[in-house]
């Protein structure tokens, strides 16, 4: 086990751990962005640079602060670690740059795009951003293609975090797309128009961060915040497939069927492409009840949740540091019961 | 005069052959470490002080000695041959007219590492080069010194030599790795490092070839007698390659301390500036370094006259200071523009970013279109901070050192030459005449 103070906050985890789960594991506002790195993909993370952190203290071995900020979704805790995040202006600054620089050549097309209301780019920009861009020069555009019947791919809003490609290497039986090209004229492709028909491809439009990948069986039918998240589970005879997704009604019509996401936007649960794209009656799925929104979503409009720190971190800090925390609260945090440090 | 380890037989009718390499004293660095242990041959590296020449400056000795040694598990010696930098042409040389005193320094460098089998991983351009490579190491492999049981000593070795693709990244180490296993030339991050997990996720050394090439007079004449030569922490001999507006550009072997202003200057080395003109700026390892203008480059900020060693050019830092780098010796008159020089190095790397990480992938594509508006008198003095800006928010949050590559010359350029960019702003009819350059208030065309 190894102990680290994230943003002043303790925290005991087991060896191995990365920075960024430890810092879920305290949960609330503390938690660094991430748009690249996803949980269940093997070699994902420390692409997109969004939760790059500082820290103050290697370990206590040895306390020596790292020289640069490290992307806390590849790097491991060593025991005394002191990591800084909202406490560091640095951080903060360095993440400004961030967004700035995603969105040279992200459109913001989000009056149009499919993505908007559940998409990590917007949250990120919102929390991080500024509301002026410095850009000035032209912007990348792509010709569109054509990757089969069912994933629509915009490669204008792609951010180039490679989640789809690993999903598409790790779940399925065969990758036919993957990342072409070098630099800023990289993209996402099927090499010379392939088509994307794996049985388990659909699973790329639920890691896209952002509105690249999108499903062509919803597309610009309803604003998701029209609609309503409903958990349901089928059996799928697929040996792959877990059959527990979240249905997307608009009155009484499924308008969209996706696997089930936890509050970091991560599918633990995959499904498969007929239960993606062919079920989408209600006759078809056992309904479990509606599905918990989460805090990010457009959805949540008038039901915000405070973000709230893990009651049992909390439970476990010393008195002095609770005290300190409530004297200076390194960011808003939310108790147990919603109330406010 | 100085000594020349590397470059003495370079000369010699046919030293690319086999039989005049041996002639001339071939391959005895490896009868000798074959017969030391290894850890004896990684003890004289280490002796010697020898740092890498890749760029870095890494102590190669060290290097060698962090390498894990899990039992049952290969290891792999890999040599970065994949010399890409803009300025730099050392490596080329020393490969297509030495292919065997590269091989030498692999067999001895792969058997101190315990290594079976190693790679030269060569930039996929240097398509002659690499016929010569593969010429010598067939004539290595008759001649007994690769393959099984190495002149009876029992150790056996495989050398082979792999084409990249063309990419300037795949030089950073772990992209190369990658592209060595045939996948993207991405790089990897970092931890683990591949002293752990490299080549195919075993233990894995990658040496410059210059750094591998001098293991041969290290082993030779013996750790501590090679690191008599040069000054302090900067030992031994290092190859130049000079170009630019000099009287003669070319590859010089240098025994590190020699003064710059003595190397710029005098007849033996670069014979100094082309048709009597003034030095104005000089980048000194490569065109990653930040750019010196002429008195920081022969003084340092307190008045010593700087060193052609890795401690006395970076004397400064990043302020007053540059790098040694991988030796790309790059030397511009007064009739060089700097802020199209800065713009043309933007331009190669923005084309050479692999993309992979956001600050890099956007910032080196940004650096280059705002320096593309003010090289042709469409930039504002708003732009000037913005590419400092910019370069300041790449620098230090990318996955590999090529995002600093790109943001040191460009905020060097303008800490060091803002007039010039400022001219370039508010005079830009002047400034985008043909073969105008901005030298203090006068136009000289």
């Amino acid at each position: 086990m190894a102990k680290i103070t994230f943003d002043g906050i303790e925290v005991e985890v087991p060896d191995g751990t990365t920075i960024l789960n430890a810092a879920r594991k305290i949960g609330g506002s503390v938690v660094p962005p991430a748009m690249c790195y996803y949980t269940p993909l093997k070699g994902s993370g420390g692409k997109c640079r969004a939760c790059l952190v500082r820290v103050a203290a290697g370990s206590a071995k040895d306390p020596r602060p790292m020289p640069k900020l490290v992307a806390s979704c590849i790097t491991t805790v060593q025991d005394g670690m002191v990591v800084e995040n909202t406490t560091s202006q640095q951080v903060m600054d360095v993440r400004k740059g961030i967004v700035e620089m995603l969105l040279i050549n992200h459109p913001l097309d989000c009056p149009v795009c499919d993505q908007a209301g559940e998409c990590d780019l917007q949250n990120f920009a919102y929390e991080h951003g500024v509301s002026t861009t410095r850009y000035e020069e032209e912007r990348r555009t792509f010709e569109k293609i054509d990757i089969g019947p069912y994933v629509q791919l915009h490669m204008t809003r792609c951010i180039l975090c490679y989640r789809c490609v690993y999903t598409a290497d790790q779940l399925t039986d065969g990758r036919v797309h993957g990342v072409l090209g070098r630099g800023d004229a990289s993209e996402i492709g099927t090499y010379i128009e392939n088509t994307i028909s794996n049985d388990f491809s659909g699973n790329v439009i639920d890691v896209c961060p952002v509105g690249a990948l999108t499903d062509k069986t919803f597309r610009f039918k309803q604003r998701v915040w029209f609609t309503k998240p409903v958990n349901a589970h089928r059996d799928c005879g697929h040996e792959k497939c877990t059959g527990h997704v979240t249905l997307w009604y608009k009155g009484k019509d499924v308008l969209r069927v996706t696997a089930r996401k936890d509050e970091y936007g991560e599918v633990k649960e995959w499904i498969c492409n007929e239960c993606r794209f062919e079920k989408k009656e209600t006759a078809d799925w056992t309904i479990e009840g509606p599905a918990h929104i989460d805090r990010s979503s457009v959805i949540s409009a008038n039901h915000y949740e405070l973000p709230v720190i893990n009651p049992q971190v909390i439970a476990d800090l010393p008195e002095s540091t609770v005290r300190e925390l409530e004297q200076n609260p390194p960011l808003k945090l939310g108790g147990p019961n919603g109330t406010s440090f | 005069m100085g000594r020349k380890l590397l470059t003495e037989h370079v000369n010699v009718e046919g030293i690319e052959t086999f039989a005049v390499y041996r002639k001339h004293g071939g391959y005895r660095a490896v009868e000798k470490a074959l017969k030391m242990t290894p850890e004896e041959v990684v003890e004289e590296v280490k002796k010697s002080g020898l740092r890498g020449r890749g760029g870095a400056g890494f102590p190669t000795g060290m290097k060698w000695s962090f390498l894990a040694k899990p039992e049952g598990v290969p290891r792999y010696l890999v040599c970065n041959a994949d010399e890409s930098e803009p300025g730099t042409f050392k490596d080329r040389y020393l490969m297509s007219k030495l292919p065997h005193l590269l091989i030498e320094g692999m067999i001895a460098g792969s058997y101190a590492l315990g290594a079976r089998t190693s790679y030269i991983y060569i930039r996929g351009e240097l398509l002659y080069v690499l016929r010569i490579l593969e010429k010598a190491i067939a004539e290595a492999y008759a001649a007994g010194f690769l393959g099984e049981n190495i002149q009876g000593s029992g150790y056996s070795l495989d050398l082979h030599v792999h084409p990249g693709g063309g990419a300037y990244i795949c030089g950073e180490e772990t992209a190369l790795l990658e592209s060595l296993e045939g996948k993207r030339g991405n790089p990897r991050n970092k931890p683990p490092f591949p002293a752990v997990q490299g080549l195919y996720a075993r233990p894995t050394v990658v040496n410059n070839v210059e750094s591998i090439a001098a293991v041969v007079p290290i082993l030779n004449m013996g750790g501590d007698e090679y690191a008599k030569i040069g000054i302090g922490k900067s030992t031994g001999t290092k190859l130049i390659s000079a170009c630019g507006h000099l009287n003669k550009p070319g590859i010089y072997e240098i025994e590190l301390g020699v003064p710059v202003e003595e190397f710029i200057y005098s007849d033996e080395y670069c014979g100094g500036i082309w048709k009597g003109r003034e030095l104005k700026a000089v980048v000194a390892g490569g065109s990653s370094v930040p750019i010196l203008p002429k008195e920081l480059i022969l003084k340092t900020a307190a008045g010593e006259n700087r060193l052609m060693t890795y401690e006395s050019l970076s004397d400064g830092g990043f302020v007053t200071g540059t790098m040694l780098g991988s030796g790309g010796f790059i030397a511009m008159d007064e009739t060089t523009c700097i802020v199209k020089n800065t713009w043309n190095f933007s331009r190669f790397y923005h084309h050479e970013s692999c993309g992979q990480c956001s600050p890099c992938r956007e910032g080196t594509g940004w650096l280059e279109k705002v320096l593309h508006r003010l090289e042709h008198g469409h930039g504002s003095m708003h732009d000037i901070d913005l590419v400092v800006s910019v370069a300041k928010q790449i620098e230090g949050n990318t996955i590999c050192p090529l995002g600093e590559a790109a943001a040191w010359p460009v905020a060097a350029a303008v800490r060091h030459f803002r007039d010039e960019f400022e001219w370039h702003v508010t005079h830009p009819k002047e400034a985008t005449q043909p073969g105008a350059v901005y030298r203090g208030n006068l136009v000289m065309a």
